[in-house]
């Protein structure tokens, strides 16, 4: 039996729910089913936020601080990576400040790209450390059943072999071309396939004998799970599924729809997140992964579960929603419905790629500089020391502020810039250690900033070039108590 | 040893176009308007002049970049001409050139004109525009308006104001811009505004509400300087010279250190210090007679009297209610209407206000005339309270 395994968890929800009902009401008109989906709320992102922003987030509050070099690998799973040909998993790797000497994936092509991660990062662990994220900001067109159910978030793992809270059991894949829904190169949204089709002939088959192979291999029956993971919105779907593999009832993890919706490749990853801040030491976790063909693994938590310190999994987050009820909000933060935004919406956000890559460190880091000589810390990082009463030159060395505590000193709301979320909140940031930045401000409600509020960094979208496809990222200033 | 520019630079001959939104007047227009009108005050014809300073801050946008606009807009004989741009100080750059050639010896006679054409730019503030490669990928895409709001909130709490108290101070800054503006025919905004009014307007960047932010306007002002001497050949006994002019820039201070608390503007402080070493000036409330400052927003007003000394610190609410830079008060401020009311073609604003003060030393301020002025002070702050460019001058008589 291997000794590898989890040795931390995280997960990232956007603080936005949706209320369904907001859904429901602006869209029944066209089709009235929609009024009885109209129940609970589903996780969306703020404008600012894509499936990388929160995968990086994710990853965060599963390292929690924790130091970064043992870290050899990364692995994003999602269908909804911002670019299909610019390396995703590089972005986060540089935005955690992982050493640029680390093999990075991104795996896609299939709502198992989650699941798959976890179980191609097991089986090549070997005696490395290896972070996987999932995360998914699933595209649904209005007035769709996907519009109802998916919901945007992500969930990390950081795998090893020293200190694992969950020892990795076993695992069975299975590649079928079952085409319950897809989603073609270059088109916006998935075509979904009838339910009842997928159930009978692709869950209630598949995942069944999937699942025994996986239990066979681990030498276990259904009986001695503890927790069966299966990221299915359909009532009782999962309890039959138990079922059919013998599993208790009792065992079946909620689904959170009615919280956050479906979040795709996430999913089963962050159940897996839920299940572990649940779990006691000495439980078998099932997680199940579907999507053309399955992946099945199978998890022992261990007494070091407990010794692990407190993060930021689903429950935080699941405490943390602010409703929405904005439903043509949604649209527009998802760039479905295009507002006019007048003529600040159209400044040219080219980006300079050479200055881009010279300055990476500053800008997708948030490396600044620490004077050797008089310790100010300052952002930009520059030749110069910007303490008057210093000025040493070539003293700086590199220092990372992304997750220092800051406060407000200066802010405006300013109704006249553009913002996909105005009014647009920017001012001088101090840090606590030292370093002031004139920096965007995000997911503050109009009218609650002071001077003085408490602040936390994160990584988001700055802005988008749609004249060339591309979007900016750089560091903004959020509410401290943000999950 | 450096020993200023005190009294080395007389003005002769000052013009400014009627500021507005122009739609009749192109750049060329707009010079010509100021030139004609301080060549004439100047009593010199274009071959007098030896050198010449354009000053424009957008290029592309409205004017174009180089000296050619000027060149070619008054056909002058070929004599060098430079152009200037350094943010809202430009106007006042075209001056120092032109100022500082003269106290060179490598001119007799030079020419200043600041220019600037907004309204053809289709935006109702100021364009937008690139901040440069690296600054566009991690700065804020800010406005003018909510740049300058950072003071406000953090100077409210400094001094702990309540807002309500700041933004009756700020409201009797742009009250008073108003008062003093009917009274002056270029000005672009010549209409009173009641304090009710400017409180309850739409919110612009909070705190400021649209009075609490300038006219974006067209418009284009001229100088013609030369030494005292000459001057006096031509007949002006006591002409107006400069006494002081100083520029302090940011070097990244209020951008990236902790020691600035974003409740003043810190080069104003600097460039006021220098200016008043340069002119002699120890006790600016009672010397200054008249200031033209930035009042881009009435904030920026409002904290730039105690970075100019002329209110203790947490004590210009008080003063500016209690009317000391009201047109009848101690040191009027902005007795032209300011960038408020007279209006703000960025390129334009330095030498537009050096306009004023010399229009009031001259006594020549019709029924805005001010009693009883020696000195007067210009100040603009170009960029945005993190990272700005200050000028300071002072002008005064010469035999004062």
């Amino acid at each position: 039996m291997s000794d590898i395994g989890i040795t931390s968890f995280g997960a990232y929800i956007p603080k936005k729910r949706l209320n369904r009902k907001a859904i429901a009401d602006a869209n029944a008109w066209m089709n009235g089913a929609l009024r009885g989906m109209g129940k609970g709320s589903k996780a969306m992102c703020n404008w600012d936020e894509d499936a990388l922003t929160m995968a990086t987030e994710a990853v965060r509050n599963c390292l929690a601080g924790a130091d970064t070099s043992p870290y050899g690998k990364l692995y994003f799973g999602s269908t909804t990576h911002p670019f299909v040909d610019r390396h995703n998993a590089g972005i986060i790797a540089a935005a955690l400040n992982l050493s640029e000497d680390i093999r990075s994936l991104d795996v896609g092509g299939s709502q198992r790209a989650g699941t798959s991660a976890l179980s191609e990062a097991l089986d090549g662990l070997g005696d490395g450390n290896t972070l996987v994220v999932a995360s998914d900001a699933r595209p649904a067109k209005p007035g769709s059943v996907q519009e109802m159910q998916f919901g945007d978030a992500a969930a990390a793992f950081a795998l090893g072999s020293e200190h694992v809270i969950a020892r990795f059991l076993s695992s069975h894949s299975v590649a079928l071309d079952l085409v319950d829904h897809y989603r073609a190169a270059g088109e916006d949204f998935d075509y979904a396939l009838e339910d009842r089709w997928i159930k009978e002939m692709g869950y209630d088959i598949i995942i069944p004998e999937a699942g025994a192979k996986a239990l066979e291999k681990a030498g276990l029956t259904g009986a001695d799970i503890d927790h069966f993971i299966m990221p299915v919105r359909q009532r009782r779907l999962d309890t039959g599924l138990a079922k059919k593999l013998g599993i208790a009832a009792e065992a079946v993890r909620p689904n959170m729809n009615p919280e956050i919706g479906e979040a795709g490749t996430a999913h089963a990853l962050l159940m897996l997140v839920d299940a572990l801040e649940a779990a006691e030491p000495g439980q078998k976790i099932m997680v199940v992964g579907f999507g053309q063909g399955t992946d099945v693994l199978i998890f022992e938590t261990t007494e070091a579960l407990k010794a692990l310190g407190a993060r930021r999994g689903v429950k935080v987050h699941l405490e943390a929603g602010v409703e929405e009820n904005i439903y043509t909000r949604y649209l527009s933060f998802r760039r479905i419905l295009p507002y006019e935004w007048g003529i600040r919406a159209e400044r040219d956000n080219r980006t300079a790629q050479s200055t881009f890559f010279r300055k990476r460190d500053s800008i997708t880091s948030f490396i600044g500089g620490k004077c050797s000589q008089c310790g100010t810390l300052q952002f930009p990082k520059s030749r110069v020391c910007v303490n008057p009463n210093c000025q040493a030159i070539e003293t700086q060395e590199d220092h990372p502020f992304a997750d220092m505590p800051a406060s407000i000193k200066t802010f405006t709301e300013d109704n006249l810039a553009y913002s996909p979320s105005p009014p647009y909140q920017y001012g001088n940031v101090a840090f606590k250690e030292g370093g002031n930045i004139y920096m965007e401000i995000t997911d503050f409600d109009p009218g609650v900033l002071e001077i003085g509020t408490e602040l936390k960094m994160v990584f988001r979208i700055k802005d988008f070039d749609d004249k060339r496809g591309f979007r900016r990222y750089f560091w903004k200033a959020a509410p401290a108590d943000n999950a | 040893m450096a020993r200023g520019i005190k009294d080395k630079v007389a003005i002769i001959g000052m013009g400014c176009s009627k500021f507005g939104e122009r739609w009749d007047a192109s750049p060329d227009d707009l010079m010509m308007e100021s030139y004609t009108e301080a060549i004439d005050d100047a009593g010199i014809t274009k071959d007098d002049l030896g050198m010449a300073w354009m000053g424009v801050f957008f290029d592309e946008q409205n004017v174009g970049k180089s000296a050619l606009p000027l060149s070619q807009a008054l056909r002058l004989p070929n004599i060098p001409v430079t152009r200037v741009e350094n943010l809202c100080a430009t106007g006042t750059e075209a001056l120092r050139g032109a100022v500082y050639a003269v106290a060179a010896g490598a001119t007799d006679i030079a020419l200043a004109v600041g220019v600037e054409k907004l309204k053809d730019t289709g935006y109702g503030g100021l364009p937008e525009r690139t901040k440069g490669t690296f600054e566009d990928l991690w700065q804020p895409n800010s406005t003018a308006p909510g740049s300058f709001a950072q003071l406000a909130a953090a100077y409210a709490a400094k001094h702990d104001i309540p807002m309500e108290d700041l933004k009756r101070g700020m409201a009797h800054v742009s009250w008073k811009s108003h008062q003093n503006g009917v009274k002056s025919p270029k000005a672009h905004l010549q209409r009173t505004v009641e304090m009710d009014a400017i409180l309850d307007a739409p919110m612009i960047s909070f705190p400021l509400g649209l009075y609490d932010c300038c006219g974006v306007s067209d418009g284009s002002a001229a100088a013609i300087v030369t030494t005292p001497e000459i001057a006096r050949e031509m007949g002006h006994d006591n002409p107006v010279t400069v006494k002081a002019m100083q520029l302090a820039p940011s070097n990244g201070v209020e951008m990236s250190h902790n020691s600035w608390d974003g409740s003043y503007t810190l080069t104003t402080r600097i460039a006021a210090q220098r200016a008043y070493e340069e002119a002699g000036v120890t006790d600016p409330v009672k010397q200054i007679g008249m200031t033209e400052v930035h009042d881009c927003f009435s904030i920026t007003e409002l904290v730039v009297m105690e970075d100019l000394q002329l209110s203790e610190e947490g004590r210009a609410v008080n003063d500016i209610l209690d009317g000391k830079f009201d047109a009848t008060g101690d040191v009027p401020c902005q007795i032209d209407g300011g960038l408020k009311c007279f209006g703000h073609p960025i390129g334009a604003s330095g030498l537009r206000m050096a306009y004023e003060v010399y229009t009031q030393l001259r006594g020549r301020g019709g029924e805005r005339q001010i009693k009883d002025v020696n000195m007067g002070l210009t100040h603009n702050l170009g960029g945005i309270p993190n990272r700005n460019i200050s000028s300071v001058s002072i002008l005064g008589r010469y035999s004062d």
